[in-house]
């Protein structure tokens, strides 16, 4: 069996903690369909040693990853997608993206540029997921993981 | 289990207090970054920890109580001083041969794949190799002897930043594959996120900080506000810059509610952020009071 068919890299101007990086890479991954169900992440000892990054780091993005239902661990084997994202949840990408249009519609109309949109959002997506996280740390997650965790 | 215990643990040289009142509880699994000012005690822990140097005060143990020092911690422990210590003239072959007779356990067949995975000829005199390939070449004597503890003093510090990543990416690899714990002692802050998961930061002999990074990071805030306003008393403030109207505060959170007064604005600290603000501390410090113990 061939090994996974991504690879990570990092961004170090980012700011985003590298578990995190690589946890945005695995999911920017499922919806692009560069990775399938069943298909494999890159070994721990493998991404370790591309990058010089510390093996809990992996393992700590690997487990977010198996909370949200997107991957699981076989031991002895490393770790595989479970679900893919796109699939899943196409009809309902097409629908957030409608709405996404809709609201840069408005805007446009109310004077704001590419980088005000990109602030704006930035900003707002921000404040939305430390209020979820001040809410309720672990339940956030567990509810996404649900749904998912029956697929494989 | 923990892979490094002290309790009140000093060294003295004359009459100078290399390391004070040193108190620690590492667990195991952990790359470990070790970091402080010069002369803050760094090495001086470090040598005891390998049994190079005997402690004038207090307790130490390793690998879960085993006394620092016996055979079994000897065994147990590899240990890759600053000056990457290589026999110049011995080819590297002869080194291997040497290693391999001073040492309890050496899985010679390990080090030659190593070596020659890294391009590392056997006919080489040690002296002769490259700075990346000196410390490549003493990192790979210290893994073969499979060790559950890697000590490492400021080990990147003289090579460029292919070699350093290369020799990072070593020691992470066996970490991965060994499941051994590593300390490190560094300079390299920048590395810090990246590298090590759990901090201990020492400043004039003292521990400022013994902590998995991730705790660290959820218990401290950079907080920003109108310069002249009571602070919040939850708030214990490791640092404080100040212009006319606004004021930048680094403060420890002491609890989890990390609520901030109208008018001020609060964000995650980083490490690097972090430690260079325990490292600017005045040199007597505020007490630390344990988060727990607070609410």
């Amino acid at each position: 069996m061939a090994g996974s068919p991504i690879a990570f890299r990092l961004d170090p101007a980012s700011g985003v903690p590298t578990y995190l990086q690589l946890v945005q890479q695995v999911e920017h991954a499922l919806v692009l369909g560069y990775l399938k169900p069943g298909d494999q992440l890159p070994k721990v000892r493998e991404a370790v040693a591309d990058l010089a990054i510390n093996p809990n780091t992996v393992l700590k993005a690997y487990r977010e990853l198996e909370h949200k239902g997107l991957a699981s661990g076989r031991p002895g084997q490393g770790t595989f997608v479970q679900a893919g994202l796109s699939q899943a949840t196409l009809p309902e990408l097409a629908g957030l993206r409608r709405a996404l249009l809709e609201w840069l519609a408005d805007a446009e109309a109310a004077g704001l540029d590419a980088n005000a949109v990109s602030a704006v959002f930035a900003s707002t997506l921000r404040d939305f997921s430390e209020r979820r996280e001040a809410e309720s740390p672990r339940g956030a997650r567990k509810v996404r993981g649900r749904t998912a965790g029956g697929a494989a | 289990m923990n892979i490094l215990e002290t309790e009140a643990l000093g060294r003295r040289y004359g009459g100078t207090w290399a390391l004070r009142d040193c108190s620690l509880a590492i667990p195991e699994g952990h790359l470990v970054a070790l970091v402080g000012p010069n002369g803050a005690g760094k090495t001086t822990l470090l040598n005891i920890l390998v049994g190079l140097t005997g402690a004038t005060t207090g307790n130490v143990s390793v690998l879960g109580g085993i006394p620092v020092g016996s055979p079994a911690a000897l065994d147990a422990i590899a240990f890759v001083a600053q000056d990457m210590p290589l026999y110049r003239h011995l080819t590297v072959a002869d080194t291997l041969h040497l290693t391999r007779n001073l040492n309890h356990d050496f899985d010679g067949a390990y080090a030659r794949a190593r070596l020659r995975d890294l391009g590392i000829a056997e006919k080489h005199r040690a002296g002769k190799l490259s700075g990346g390939q000196q410390a490549q070449l003493a990192l790979t004597l210290a893994l073969a002897r499979h060790p559950r503890l890697l000590v490492l003093d400021e080990p990147t510090a003289p090579l460029d930043p292919l070699a350093r990543h290369d020799f990072m990416a070593t020691v992470m690899a066996a970490m991965a594959e060994d499941g051994l714990s590593v300390i490190l002692s560094s300079h390299g802050l920048a590395e810090l996120e990246r590298v090590a998961d759990y901090l201990v930061l020492i400043a004039h002999g003292v521990v400022r900080l013994d902590a998995p990074v991730d705790d660290l990071v959820a218990r401290h805030r950079v907080v920003t506000g109108p310069v002249g306003e009571q602070n919040d008393p939850r708030w214990q403030v490791v640092e404080s810059t100040a212009a006319g109207a606004q004021q930048h505060l680094l403060v420890r959170l002491q609890g989890p509610n990390d609520h901030v007064p109208d008018g001020w604005e609060s964000r995650a600290a980083g490490v690097e952020e972090l430690a260079l603000a325990y490292l600017r501390e005045s040199s007597v410090p505020t007490p630390l009071v344990p988060v727990e113990a607070s609410r």
